[in-house]
């Protein structure tokens, strides 16, 4: 019998049927190009428009303030580089979190080499950063703070809220407030324009939508230089041809991620995996706690490797990751490090992601799968 | 075009000494140029006077078929040549067309070297010499002469039948045709030397196929790609095909790692990787086995711990890399180009098992010992029994 069960949402989701159905009449009836003054681009044009006041109504802002991008890479690479750039005569300081992914750490690293200074902001053990810290490390020059809603590897939640109204308090030049919610859009409730959040990024294939497309959210008035020069699609600020289907395909996955993802029972499901698996395997640790997001759980196993665990989970046809996909062939996480987990349990860490298609039966029989392993593999490997 | 004529010249060198076996190594030659060539269509394939002469189909590029070449075993080099009948005017037509190609490719100084075995043609090597070079300059800006030290030789070889001109050759790898000398098989691992190994012992005419041990699910499905990718450059040594015997080993991996001291564990899982590889190596012909130690390279490779896991087998064991330094391996493997695939970071069954402290003169006694608690000839019959053969094809 080979019943496959996917675990690892985080690294991509299934597209929905109904979502590939409504891109594929894109890509084959309603295929033109939204600058194209006939009629078949004005359809494309108002099919991408529709697309954008989706995305609008759920964040709670005008369709003018949302952008459509290749996904949440180009996003937070827009916000921070841009942003950096059309603050370059004032400021010089950005802050983020030591937990970030790769898509903000690295570019805050090269924005370094550039002559930008970083302030990465420390996190408990539980993965979060105390906005005191925040509003410690703010400076004059303070030209952009990017904060993650929901993080990627732990399912750590940061206090977005109280960052923001650090920030609104502040007199003088106030600097541009990013979130990276690739983990949280469709799942979460969000507000920004509520947050004063400036910026807000996510990305379509991480709630059953299409990989290649994502969407920036720039409050009006907010300034980021493009990176790209080109025609006038997207106000100029990300020019290039739509991806209509893409930004179709993510408008009608987020809608159904709406009416489908219900945060209380997949949490319930979370806390009967972690359960499950911690009572088979009583030595394993939790890297994460109730409150955090409802559809990731990072859990430590001493004495074996997370990678040796994923290819016998992947035999038995239980789909989960040792980290986040884009950075998982490092030896060790970032995020668990700066956590200050030891270096066993480093070694040993496993994400498991959910998602609104993951049944109960799903759960109870992975977790089953994963205590079965994690007993061989540590009779096997178990140092001391 | 009609009377112009584009080939390959085909050098060869060590076979020319072979005395008797002559015939029999020029022939496996001209098979295994066929073989390698067949991807660009039919070529017709002939040798005289101790060379090759390759006639590519039409449209194919000489320097396509040049660079296939220049991975068969036996060939020293490897030229384009243009065919021209034998008169003077399309002689030197055909040399200006190779001079203008070279100096558009950066070339400053030449030599013509002609040589003519048809004593009927009405000029002499050295007036041949003459006329083309002064041809050439007066008709190419910025050419000079240098007969010392050339950048281009332009070499003229006067048959009877036709001239052939050429203004470059290719080096070819040398050494003898592959399955001249018999088979072989290679432990091939996913590491930076087992390749070399094998591309070493191909080069001595040896036929090798290679036989990788899988741990899936203990290491990544990743790593035996990784080792499918090697297979693939060999196999561009190989006329395209490589034989890739891929070995199931989880069951031997665990089983060691339940019962065996630590320290042993490489040891025993070497000795184990060598029945299976002659257990193998009987079944397909093959007369020796191939690997990739290096003297003292690392605790397996010690003498004493070569001593112990060469002690199961009876077949020879060819350590081509024994006396090399790992800079010198690494450099071949770029050479070969199988060392951008064995640095990607997928750990095979070698990497993963390494004990903290691994003997590095295991005990043949302790060693013994450790082996009587396991049940060896069923576990190497069920390794031999679920290895699958592949076929891997050499891009192109």
């Amino acid at each position: 019998m080979s019943l496959e069960i996917y675990l690892d949402n985080s690294a991509t989701t299934r597209v929905h049927p109904r979502v590939a159905e409504v891109m594929m009449r894109c890509f084959t009836e309603q295929y033109g190009n939204p600058s194209s003054l006939h009629t078949m681009g004005a359809g494309a044009e108002r099919s991408l428009e529709e697309a954008r006041e989706v995305v609008a109504r759920y964040l709670g802002v005008s369709p003018s303030e949302v952008y459509f991008t290749s996904g949440g890479t180009e996003g937070n690479n827009m916000v921070l580089r841009g942003g950096c750039a059309a603050r370059r005569s004032w400021g010089r300081h950005l802050i983020t979190t030591a937990v970030e992914h790769p898509s903000v750490l690295r570019t805050c690293q090269a924005l370094e080499e550039e002559g930008w200074e970083v302030t990465y902001l420390p996190v408990d053990r539980q993965g979060r950063i105390d906005p005191e810290d925040l509003g410690r490390a703010l400076r004059e020059d303070t030209a952009l703070v990017s904060v993650m809603m929901v993080n990627n590897e732990v399912g750590s939640l940061q206090p977005v809220e109280a960052i923001g109204e650090i920030l609104k308090g502040r007199t003088g030049r106030r600097p541009l407030f990013h979130v990276d919610a690739v983990q949280a859009v469709g799942k979460l409730p969000l507000r920004p324009s509520d947050w004063g959040v400036d910026a807000l990024t996510a990305s379509g294939h991480k709630f059953h939508g299409p990989k290649g497309v994502g969407f920036l959210y720039l409050r009006q008035g907010v300034e980021v230089s493009p990176l790209m020069t080109g025609g006038e699609q997207e106000r100029g600020l990300r020019p290039g041809t739509e991806n209509v289907p893409g930004a179709v395909g993510l408008a009608r996955a987020l809608e159904l991620s709406l009416e489908e993802f219900d945060a209380r029972a997949v949490a319930a499901l979370r806390d009967l995996l972690v359960s499950s698996v911690l009572e088979g395997a009583p030595d394993a640790v939790w890297n994460g706690y109730p409150e955090g997001a409802p559809h990731i759980a990072n859990i430590s196993f001493p004495g074996v490797s997370g990678e040796m665990m994923v290819h016998h989970l992947a035999e038995a046809g239980v789909y989960v990751s040792t980290g986040s996909a884009c950075s998982s062939r490092k030896p060790t996480s970032h995020v668990l490090e700066a956590m200050g987990l030891e270096e066993e349990l480093l070694q040993g860490a496993l994400r498991f992601s959910l998602s609104a298609e993951t049944t109960e039966a799903d759960v109870r029989r992975a977790a089953a799968v994963v205590v079965e392993v994690y007993r061989e593999l540590k009779e096997l490997f178990g140092r001391g | 075009m009609g009377e112009r004529y584009e080939m390959l010249l085909v050098r060869y060198g060590e076979i020319g000494l072979k005395g008797q076996n002559r015939h029999y190594f020029e022939a496996a030659l001209v098979r295994n140029i066929k073989r390698t060539l067949k991807p660009l269509g039919r070529c017709r394939v002939e040798r005289s006077h101790g060379r090759i002469f390759v006639h590519l189909p039409e449209g194919v590029r000489a320097a396509d078929g040049a660079r296939l070449l220049g991975r068969v075993f036996g060939v020293v080099s490897v030229s384009p040549v243009l065919r021209v009948p034998l008169e003077l005017e399309a002689v030197k037509e055909a040399g200006l067309e190779l001079l203008r190609e070279a100096a558009r490719g950066g070339a400053v100084t030449f030599k013509v070297s002609a040589r003519r075995s048809n004593k009927s043609f009405p000029l002499t090597s050295m007036e041949l010499n003459r006329e083309l070079g002064a041809h050439i300059l007066r008709k190419v800006q910025g050419l000079s002469v240098d007969v010392h030290e050339p950048e281009v030789e332009l070499t003229v070889e006067v048959r009877s039948d036709y001239v052939y001109l050429s203004a470059a050759a290719f080096p070819g790898p040398g050494g003898l045709p592959v399955g001249t000398s018999g088979k072989g098989l290679l432990l091939l691992s996913g590491g930076i030397d087992s390749p070399v190994a094998g591309w070493m012992t191909m080069k001595r005419g040896v036929d090798v196929a290679a036989i990788h041990f899988d741990s899936y699910p203990l290491t990544s499905e990743r790593a035996r790609q990784k080792v499918v990718d090697l297979a693939r450059v060999l196999a561009g040594y190989r006329g395209g095909v490589y034989p890739l015997f891929i070995s199931y080993f989880t069951s031997i991996q665990k089983a060691l790692q339940r019962s065996c001291p630590e320290e042993l564990r490489i040891t025993l899982m070497r000795r184990m990787m060598f029945r299976i590889a002659e257990g193998l190596a009987e079944r397909r012909g093959a007369l020796v086995l191939v690997t990739g130690e290096s003297v003292g390279q690392v605790a397996s490779q010690t003498l004493e711990s070569i001593r112990v896991i060469n002690e199961v087998v009876n077949l020879p064991v060819l350590r081509p890399l024994a006396g090399m330094d790992k800079e010198e391996i690494t450099r071949k493997a770029q050479e070969i180009g199988t060392y951008d695939i064995s640095i990607r970071p997928y750990e095979d069954c070698c990497t993963l098992f390494v004990p903290r402290r691994p003997a590095t003169r295991p005990h043949r006694d302790k060693v013994l010992a450790a082996e009587a608690e396991l049940p060896i000839e069923e576990l190497v019959e069920e390794a031999l029994e679920k290895t699958e053969l592949m076929i891997v094809r050499a891009e192109i």
